[in-house]
C-alpha cells in the first residue's frame, strides 16, 4: 500500500527553470595549491547537475565552498529563494537554514544513532522547541517530535528503509548507509541538494535503486539536485545538464550528449590521443 | 517477553518505556527507592547518599564527555565552584539551601560555559590539558581568594532546612538527594529525545556533518558545556549543604580523574551507565574499606596496607573493565535485558 507523501519536502519558493545558485568565478587555493581557478556554473530550480572530472579535479572542493565549508578567496556564490543570499562567506550552519543540504563522499552519518534518530538529526533547523521545554518532555516538546516523526517516515517510506528504522546506522551494509544519509539530507527539507558521489562503491543494482530515488526526489519534490558522480552511465542517463571541472578550471557544460562528444572532455579522461 | 506489542501512534512508538518489562522494571526501581531508607541501616544510608551524589555528577559529566565527546578534566574544579557558591551563599548570606543551590548550579553553568571555550578550537587530548588548566584555575582561586572563600581553611555550612524541618540526618537528606537525582536523569534522558540532545551526540559522532546539518558547533558546545557543568554544580551544592563543611582538599584532579573512571567503568553516553558507574565507585572502596577491617583480626598486618590495596584494586579494576568491557557496566546489564527479552525462547 502505498502511503503518499503528505509533507513538504522542497523549502525552495522558486519555479521551475528560475536561477538558484550562482557560482561566479570562485577559485579557491590551499597555500601555494590552487584547488579551484575562476570557476562559475549556475543551477536552475529543479534541474539535475552533474559535476565530473578526473580526481582531484576539485569536484568536491566545490561542493564545500558551496555549502560554507571552505570559504573560497576570489568570487562569490549566490543563492536564491524569497530573496538574494550570499553564500560565500556563510558558515556551514547557517546555509543549512537556507536549505542547501548534501550529503558526503566518505559516509558522515552518526554512527552511534539509529536510523531514525538521524533522520531527526536532520531536522535540526526546523525544530524550535527550547531546551527548558524539551528537558520536561512535557506538551509541544512531545508534539513537535511525533510531528517530525511522521515527517521523517514519510521520508522513510520514499526510500523504503522502514525495515531498518530502528537500527545504529554503524551496523548497517555500505550501500543502506549511503541510503540513510540520503534520506537525512532530505530531512532538511532542502532547496537544493548536493550529493558527492552518492553512488560510489555500490554494484549495478544498487546504483540503480539510487538513481530511482534521486529522480524521485527530484521528479515528485522538485528538488534541485548538484551530483558529483564517476559513473558516467548514470551521469549520462539522469543528469539534465553536465559540468566538467580538471585542475581546477571548468572546461566545459553542456547537455550530456554535447559532453560525451567535447574534444576536451575525452583529453582529460583519457589523455592525449 | 517483547513479541506481541504492537503501537497504532508514533506517539506511543517514542515513549521512554515501551514494554511491559520496562514498565514494570521502573515501577520496581521507583518502589525500591523509596522503601530503602526504611530498611537501611545508618551507614547504608551515608553511601546511598554519597551514591546519588555522584550519580548526579556523573551525569553531568556524562552529557559532556559521553554524549557530546568533549573530554574533561575540569570536574573537580566545576563541583568546587558549586559547593563554594552554595556554601557562601548559605554561610555568609544566609540564603536558604535550595535558593543557594540554584544559584550555585547557573553560577557552575556559566563557568562551565566560559572554560568551554577552548572546545571550539582544541579536541581530544589537548582540550584534556585545556579543561585541566580550569581545574588548576579554580582550585588555585578558591585557595587563593581569602575573603570571599576563606583560602585554605574549611568553610562550615548550616544545615539545610526544609519544610520547617532540619535536614540533619542521612535518612532526611536522603530525600532530598534522590529527588534530585530522579530529576537529574528525567530531563537527561528528555533531553536526548529532543534536538538539543541528538545535535550533542552529532557534534560527538562527526562534527562536519553536524555543522552541515545546521547545528552551529560553537553554541552547541558552549551549551554542552554549560548544561554539563549546571548539573556537576549541583552534585558540588549538595556536597556542601550534605557535608556542612567545604574544602579544597574535596575537589582535587583526583577527583575528577574518579569521575571519569566512573563514567567509563558505567558506560558513556548513558544515564543508567553514569549511575552505576557512580554506584561502583562509591561502594568498592566502602566495600574493601570493610573487608580489611574484617580481617583485621586474622591477618594484623593488613591495617597498614589498607589504602595501597585500595589504590591498587582500583587501578585493576579499571583496566579490567578496559579490557573486557569497554562499554561499561551499562552493556552487561543491556547483555542481561537481552538475554532475558525472549527468554527463555531465545532462538
Amino acid at each position: 500500500m502505498l502511503r503518499g507523501f503528505h509533507h513538504q519536502l522542497n523549502i525552495s519558493q522558486l519555479s521551475p527553470g528560475e536561477l538558484q545558485l550562482k557560482v561566479e568565478s570562485v577559485s579557491l587555493h590551499f597555500g601555494g595549491v590552487t584547488a579551484l581557478l575562476d570557476v562559475s556554473l549556475e543551477a536552475r530550480q529543479s534541474e539535475i547537475l552533474a559535476i565530473i572530472g578526473p580526481n582531484g579535479a576539485g569536484k568536491t572542493s566545490l561542493l564545500n565552498c558551496i555549502s560554507g565549508l571552505y570559504h573560497p578567496q576570489q568570487g562569490r556564490i549566490l543563492f536564491y529563494n524569497d530573496r538574494e543570499y550570499d553564500l560565500t562567506r556563510m558558515h556551514p550552519h547557517q546555509s543549512a537554514r537556507l536549505g542547501i543540504a548534501r550529503s558526503f563522499q566518505n559516509i558522515e552519518l552518526f554512527r552511534h544513532m539509529t536510523v531514525l534518530e538521524n533522520l531527526l538529526a536532520g531536522c535540526h533547523v526546523h525544530m524550535r522547541v527550547g531546551l527548558i521545554p524539551s528537558m520536561f518532555y512535557w506538551g509541544p516538546a512531545e508534539r513537535e517530535q511525533i510531528e517530525f516523526r511522521h515527517f521523517v517516515e514519510d521520508i522513510i517510506d520514499l526510500l523504503e528503509i522502514e525495515a531498518i528504522r530502528k537500527q545504529a546506522v554503524g551496523s548497517l551494509a555500505y550501500g543502506l548507509q549511503k541510503r540513510v544519509e540520503l534520506a537525512r539530507a532530505l530531512a532538511m527539507k532542502p532547496a537544493i541538494l548536493l550529493l558527492d558521489e552518492p553512488m560510489a562503491g555500490m554494484n549495478a543494482e544498487e546504483k540503480e535503486d539510487m538513481a530511482r530515488f534521486i529522480l524521485d526526489v527530484n521528479e515528485e519534490h522538485g528538488v534541485t539536485i548538484v551530483l558529483i558522480e564517476h559513473d558516467m552511465g548514470v551521469v549520462m542517463d539522469i543528469s539534465d545538464r553536465v559540468v566538467v571541472l580538471n585542475f581546477g578550471q571548468k572546461i566545459a557544460e553542456g547537455p550530456p550528449d554535447e559532453i560525451r562528444r567535447h574534444p576536451e572532455v575525452i583529453q582529460a579522461y583519457l589523455g592525449e590521443s | 517477553m517483547e513479541s506481541g506489542i504492537f503501537h497504532t501512534t508514533y506517539r506511543a512508538d517514542m515513549v521512554l518505556r515501551r514494554t511491559h518489562a520496562q514498565k514494570a522494571r521502573i515501577v520496581l526501581l521507583v518502589a525500591f527507592v523509596l522503601a530503602f531508607p526504611f530498611f537501611a541501616s545508618r551507614y547504608g544510608l551515608t553511601l546511598a547518599n554519597q551514591v546519588g551524589i555522584a550519580t548526579i555528577g556523573a551525569i553531568g559529566l556524562n552529557i559532556l564527555v559521553g554524549y557530546t565527546g568533549q573530554i574533561s578534566l575540569g570536574q573537580g574544579g566545576f563541583m568546587a565552584v558549586g559547593a563554594y557558591t552554595a556554601g557562601i551563599l548559605t554561610a555568609r548570606l544566609g540564603m536558604p539551601w535550595y535558593a543557594s543551590t540554584l544559584v550555585a548550579c547557573l553560577v557552575t553553568a556559566l563557568v562551565g560555559a566560559i572554560f568551554g571555550i577552548p572546545s571550539l578550537r582544541l579536541k581530544g587530548l589537548y582540550l584534556a590539558i585545556a579543561t585541566l588548566a580550569a581545574q588548576e584555575i579554580i582550585i588555585w582561586v578558591v585557595t587563593h581568594w581569602e575573603v570571599v572563600t576563606g583560602g585554605v581553611d574549611a568553610l562550615v555550612v548550616p544545615n539545610p532546612m526544609l519544610f520547617g524541618v532540619q535536614m540533619n540526618t542521612d535518612f532526611r537528606f536522603y530525600w532530598v538527594v534522590w529527588g534530585l537525582a530522579g530529576l537529574t536523569a528525567l530531563f537527561t534522558v528528555n533531553l536526548f529525545r529532543t534536538r538539543y540532545g541528538r545535535a550533542f551526540i552529532a557534534i560527538r559522532d562527526q562534527d562536519i556533518a553536524a555543522q552541515v546539518m545546521g547545528v552551529d558547533l560553537f553554541r552547541y558546545k558552549l551549551l554542552a558545556f554549560a548544561i554539563s557543568s549546571f548539573f556537576v554544580g549541583l552534585a558540588g551544592a549538595l556536597i556542601a549543604h550534605y557535608r556542612n563543611i567545604v574544602t579544597w582538599e574535596r575537589f582535587t584532579i583526583d577527583v575528577s580523574v574518579l569521575y571519569l573512571a566512573m563514567i567509563i567503568i558505567g558506560g558513556l553516553g548513558s544515564v543508567s551507565g553514569s549511575f552505576f558507574g557512580a554506584a561502583f565507585m562509591t561502594l568498592l572502596p566502602a566495600a574493601l574499606t570493610n573487608m580489611s577491617r574484617a580481617l583485621k583480626n586474622s591477618i594484623p598486618v593488613i591495617d597498614a596496607v589498607i589504602p595501597f590495596i585500595q589504590q591498587a584494586t582500583f587501578g585493576l579494576v579499571i583496566i579490567l573493565f578496559l579490557i573486557f568491557e569497554p562499554e561499561g557496566l551499562r552493556k552487561m546489564w543491556q547483555d542481561l535485558k537481552d538475554y532475558f527479552r525472549l527468554w527463555p525462547f531465545s532462538y
